[in-house]
């Protein structure tokens, strides 16, 4: 439960950091909350030869709202999120999903850019992310670029991000007040990484689904959008049974890895619980 | 017997008391726990803290073997690895537990495996390095080549003719079987024929770890002059592991010194004898070098010992008015690949074998329980040892019965639960006494069983499954050597030894050969001391864990350090009272029995006039010339106690309700009913219930080792491994009968492990209530939310084809 020795580097600036990860070094990596890379470390799942901690560039951690576009800088913590202050669907999807992150002390310290570099396919953020179509713009001394969610998540622990870019913030789609969204999710404990999740967001209009998204966690190497689900809502009359059905059809699309937490019968029965769950009326408080 | 309920203000030690009329006395009081001021700032001395003020010691990492069964080919490291394997223990003894009757087979452990490796995480070498984080870089560069050979993952497997063998030893024609006790009473066969109803059931439990926060730890100390090694280790029995090392190292006792310093807490995980402490101490002595280990968690999931794994086949015979005049049991126990010391894996399957019939009047047994072999991490006692098991096969007969013969659960128990005492059970064991049937009928009263039958309906009206389950056990508990002889023991363990003194100031040391750990034993032992000497509590210091400073005693485990160490230290104080009575006697001029010990002042009854003890303990010291004729200038006394045992009962409550989705159980209520005797500090009883209960309620629907088909273990961090937290942890409700005891010294009887032994089946029952419409009884340990959700589906499907079919 010892990391392997590693330099350790800590830029002020983000030309700075941008530089240190293109000065060929190998096996440099960025380290921001810690909270998912020092566990890796102490297993020793994870031997960086050189950290570059990111934690003084203070520009990374603002909330911005330009247009309709929400953007979120890379440091800023989950326990941000969760006290934020916008309002809207998109306000409250992010209030209760930051809320299901891990415990306090955790939130407290862990990232959003952090969780969506980590990619682990249950984490809420990369979810999210998927789910509203953001946009992940990443920097290096080459420029910046801008992934959308749908390319930026690979597999397990794999992003399209280059070894020297540094994702340096999230645009995220304020949304109307005819949006419904919400999240409802299964772990054994308070606080641990769901074995299934379901974030929704659907436009209602005169009680008819006018646009649906659905994203799904644990069933798949990265967050999964559910077109089967998506489909089955679109232009149907928004209620329990149309919810029940979006979730058959998604626990029919769906093709879960089985494991000690639950095997794929169990995921997608869980497709089934929980998707009707998030998205029933009071879950867009 | 009216049930009374703990008090839970502190009494705060540092406050100032005027004497009230009627002093009150410390024992019964919650008093605060002197360890915590310490411990909850940071401030106590565990293992890591010993290492970690020794800038000179080396730190040990050991290489384990990643495959469940094969032969070590070989085991290199590149040069400047301080590589050590099995040819550089040569010399040194395997441990070699032994049980002195024809059922048990001995089985060797090697202290590093030799030629063959038996589990995934069997140590087959160590490496040496100037720091942890180095010796993990050792480790990492180390090479193991074994070639693997068939592994026994499976005890059902494992007793077949054709099965691999873990090891050779065994029963001739039972493979792998090292432990197999059978007895049946004559009229067991009868029974079974004129029943009214036969329960079959098979009742199984996953393998469990012990889990304490501070896995396990130790540093050796060689004093360079003489040689002697001082060992640092996180252990519940300090003096048993000096005797340990010292048989496999063939080494005088007096050379070798065991501390167990403050003690992350152990619930039986750290009463065995580690092979890794052996090669620690042969190490510093041979390099005449301080090493330390401290173990991390994959290490303590790996391979410091699992518990409960076990299956029983079950055949319960009933009258038509719901007496079970029979039991039937087949117990398998899968113990691992070795036997731990001293207790030896005969542990849970004797436990078993001898105690199954728990509170029950049950008068025709017939049992066979072995242990069998596995190539996994061997088996050693946790909390509650086998009886959380054999209480869930009991306690689910109970329902299971109840449903069949339309009778509800508390009616059933009430009529099989002993009532008259002393009963003696089919095994031979005397029930002295107890209150098994006023603790079911107390907790039926509070949870209001026909009151809940109504929410359940209603519940059940709106698509909710509430559900309620009890379980009733007995705790055998403060058991000494008679009882542990009956296991035929070659090392016997039970009593314990206490010395106490009085120093001039007044003050008294109290050393113990028990080893608490996390208890609040120096506590609750202060209080009782406090009472017969007329001091408070915080004028008795208790020592303990210190083979130099301390008697030779057995530690804590088993429910028995308030019991034993208890009635020892209650025996020293009252001859040290009556010295200090004789001395005050001759000073005040009085007759002995005149003279009352209170509030720091020997007085004559009844006048006012005495003299402070602190000035009588100066006397005894410094002008023992002035001592009556024949008193020895000495306040030290000790004291043995070596009871034969009583037991503790309790009945568990679980209410819960169950997500019919997700199969997740949440549990919405829990009470205990339970009688320990006397108090002597209630705030303690209830943590030491609290503990347990959340411990139970981890091996109903939390906690599992699981193994694949390779025999690699899978669940080897907290991220697979569950506990539950506080979010997971209903309220516990608990009242005590606390009927006194005078079976033993101080009325006290032990309570440590009622908590493990009575959720578990409490739960289950719940859970099986809540969906007793689909005809869903659950028996295995734990029922995860994936079980659960497995158990409806099929239920479902077939209810839903049979109604297809009409
Ligand atoms: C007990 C526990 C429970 C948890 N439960 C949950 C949960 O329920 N849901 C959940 O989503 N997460 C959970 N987490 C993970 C937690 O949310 C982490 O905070 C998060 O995954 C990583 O963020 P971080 O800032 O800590 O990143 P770090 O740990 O510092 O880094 C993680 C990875 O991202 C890279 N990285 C970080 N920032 C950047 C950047 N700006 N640019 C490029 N690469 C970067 C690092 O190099 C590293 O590879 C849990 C963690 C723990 C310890």
């Amino acid at each position: 439960m010892k990391p392997s020795s590693f330099d350790y580097v800590r830029p002020n600036t983000l030309q700075e950091a941008l530089e240190l990860l293109a000065d060929g070094t190998e096996d440099s990596k960025v380290i921001s909350g810690g909270q998912s890379l020092v566990p890796m470390m102490n297993f020793r799942l994870a031997r960086p030869a050189r950290l570059v901690d990111i934690g003084r560039l203070s520009e990374l951690e603002v909330i911005r709202t330009v247009d309709d576009r929400v953007h979120v800088g890379a440091r800023v913590r989950h326990v941000q999120l969760q006290n934020t202050p916008l309002g809207g669907p998109l306000g409250s999807l992010l209030r209760r999903s930051a809320a299901l992150v891990g415990h306090l002390p955790i939130r407290t310290r862990g990232t959003f850019g952090g969780s969506l570099a980590h990619s682990d396919a249950a984490s809420e953020w990369c979810l999210l992310t998927r789910l509203l179509d953001a946009e992940i713009t990443v920097r290096s001394i080459r420029g910046e670029r801008v992934i959308p969610a749908a390319e930026f998540f690979v597999s397990v622990f794999t992003t399209a991000m280059e070894p020297d870019e540094l994702l340096t913030s999230v645009a995220l789609p304020v949304l109307p007040d005819d949006h419904r969204t919400g999240i409802a999710e299964f772990a054994r404990r308070a606080g641990d990484f769901a074995i299934v999740a379901v974030l929704g967001d659907v436009t209602v209009s005169d009680g008819t689904v006018t646009a649906a998204r659905i994203a799904i966690g644990g069933v798949d190497d990265k967050p999964f959008r559910s077109a089967a689900a998506e489909k089955a809502l679109l232009g149907g009359t928004f209620g329990l049974d149309l919810l029940q059905s979006a979730a058959e059809a998604a626990a029919d699309e769906v093709d879960p890895p089985s494991d000690a937490h639950g095997d794929a019968v169990y995921r997608r029965d869980l497709v089934r619980a929980l998707l009707p769950r998030a998205l029933a009326a009071g879950a867009a408080a | 017997m009216t049930p009374r309920t703990a008090t839970t203000a502190p009494a705060d030690l540092s406050a100032p008391t005027s004497p009230p009329a009627e002093p009150p006395t410390w024992t019964g009081q919650p008093v605060r726990r002197v360890e915590d001021p310490a411990i909850l700032r940071g401030w106590g001395t565990f293992v890591g803290d010993v290492a970690a003020r020794d800038a000179t010691c080396l730190y040990a990492a050991f290489v384990r073997s990643p495959v469940a069964a094969g032969r070590i080919r070989s085991i290199t490291a590149p040069p400047g690895v301080r590589l050590i394997t099995a040819t550089d223990l040569a010399g040194v003894r395997p441990i070699a537990p032994e049980l002195k009757r024809p059922d048990y087979v001995r089985v060797e452990m090697p202290v590093l495996a030799t030629d063959v490796v038996r589990f995934v995480g069997e140590p087959v070498a160590l490496v040496l390095a100037e720091s942890a984080a180095l010796a993990e870089d050792a480790l990492d560069s180390v090479a193991v080549d074994i070639e693997p050979t068939p592994a026994v993952l499976d005890a059902a497997a494992a007793v077949r003719p054709d099965s691999p063998l873990v090891h050779d030893a065994a029963f001739p024609g039972d493979p792998n079987t090292t432990v197999d006790a059978r007895l049946t009473t004559p009229g067991f066969d009868a029974a079974l024929q004129s029943a009214a109803t036969v329960v079959e059931l098979e009742v199984s439990c996953g393998r469990q770890s012990a889990m304490p926060m501070e896995a396990r730890a130790s540093h050796a100390a060689v004093d360079r002059g003489t040689g002697r090694v001082t060992l640092h280790t996180a252990t519940q029995m300090p003096h048993v592991v000096r005797t340990g090392i010292c048989d496999c190292l063939d080494l005088d006792e007096d050379l070798f010194r065991v501390v167990a310093p403050d003690v992350g807490g152990a619930f039986g995980a750290k009463m065995s004898l580690a092979r890794e402490d052996v090669a620690l101490v042969f190490l510093a002595r041979r390099l005449r070098r301080n090493i330390a280990w401290i173990e991390t968690r994959e290490e303590n999931f790996l391979a410091a010992w699992h518990s409960r794994e076990q299956r029983y086949q079950l055949t319960a015979a009933f009258t038509e008015d719901g007496v079970l005049t029979a039991l039937g049991a087949d117990i398998v126990a899968d113990v691992g690949a070795y036997s731990c010391y001293p207790v030896t894996f005969g542990v849970e399957p004797l436990m078993a074998f001898a105690e199954l019939p728990g509170p029950y009047t049950i008068a025709e047994y017939s049992v066979r329980s072995r242990a069998v072999l596995s190539n996994k991490c061997p088996i050693a006692p946790y909390r509650g040892v086998s009886r959380p098991v054999q209480t869930l096969a009991t306690e689910r007969i109970m329902d299971v019965a109840a449903r069949r013969l339309g009778l509800d659960p508390v009616t059933i128990r009430q009529r099989n639960l002993v009532a008259t005492f002393p009963h003696t059970t089919p095994t031979g064991l005397v029930l002295d006494q107890a209150s098994h049937q006023e603790a079911l009928v107390e907790a039926a009263r509070q949870v209001d069983l026909p009151g809940f039958r109504e929410r359940q309906a209603a519940a059940r009206a709106e698509g909710r499954w509430l559900g309620i389950g009890f379980s009733c056990f007995a705790e055998r508990t403060g058991y000494g050597t008679p009882a542990f002889a009956a296991r035929s023991m070659a090392i016997t363990p039970g009593y314990e030894r206490v010395n106490m003194s009085m120093d001039p100031s007044g003050g008294v040391v109290l050393r113990i050969g028990a080893s608490p750990h996390g208890q609040g034993l120096r506590t609750s032992l202060a209080q009782l001391v406090a009472d017969k000497l007329g001091l408070r509590p915080e004028e008795i210091r208790v020592v303990h864990g210190d083979t130099d400073a301390t008697p030779y005693g057995w530690g804590s485990f088993g429910s028995r350090a308030m019991v034993i160490a208890g009635g020892a230290s209650s025996r020293a104080a009252d001859t040290l009272r009556q010295r200090l009575i004789d001395i005050a006697a001759d000073q005040l001029e009085c007759a002995p029995e005149d003279v009352d010990l209170r509030e720091g002042q020997a007085t004559v009854r009844g006048t006012g006039i005495g003299r402070p003890i602190k000035q009588l303990a100066r006397l005894a010291h410094h002008n023992s010339h002035l001592l009556p004729a024949g008193e020895l200038p000495s306040l030290e006394v000790s004291a043995t106690y070596d009871p034969g045992g009583t037991f503790s009962n309790a009945c568990h409550v679980a209410e819960v309700e169950v997500d019919e989705l997700t199969g997740a159980v949440q549990i919405t209520r829990f009470l205990v009913v339970e009688d320990a005797g006397l108090l002597v500090n209630p705030a303690i009883v209830d943590g030491q219930v609290h503990g347990g209960v959340v411990q139970g309620i981890a091996n109903a629907l939390y906690e599992e080792l699981l193994y694949d088909d390779r025999g690699i273990l899978v669940t080897t961090s907290l991220m697979d491994y569950l506990p539950p937290t506080l979010a997971e942890t209903p309220d516990i409700e608990i009242i005590h009968l606390a009927s006194v005891s005078d079976a033993t010294l101080t009325g006290a009887k032990g309570v440590g492990e009622g908590g493990t032994i009575g959720a578990p089946a409490a739960v289950l029952n719940a859970v099986s209530d809540a969906l007793s419409p689909l005809g869903i009884e659950l028996t295995h340990l734990p029922a995860t939310p994936s079980r659960v959700r497995t158990a409806i589906r099929t239920a479902q499907a077939r209810l839903s084809s049979e109604g297809a079919l009409r």
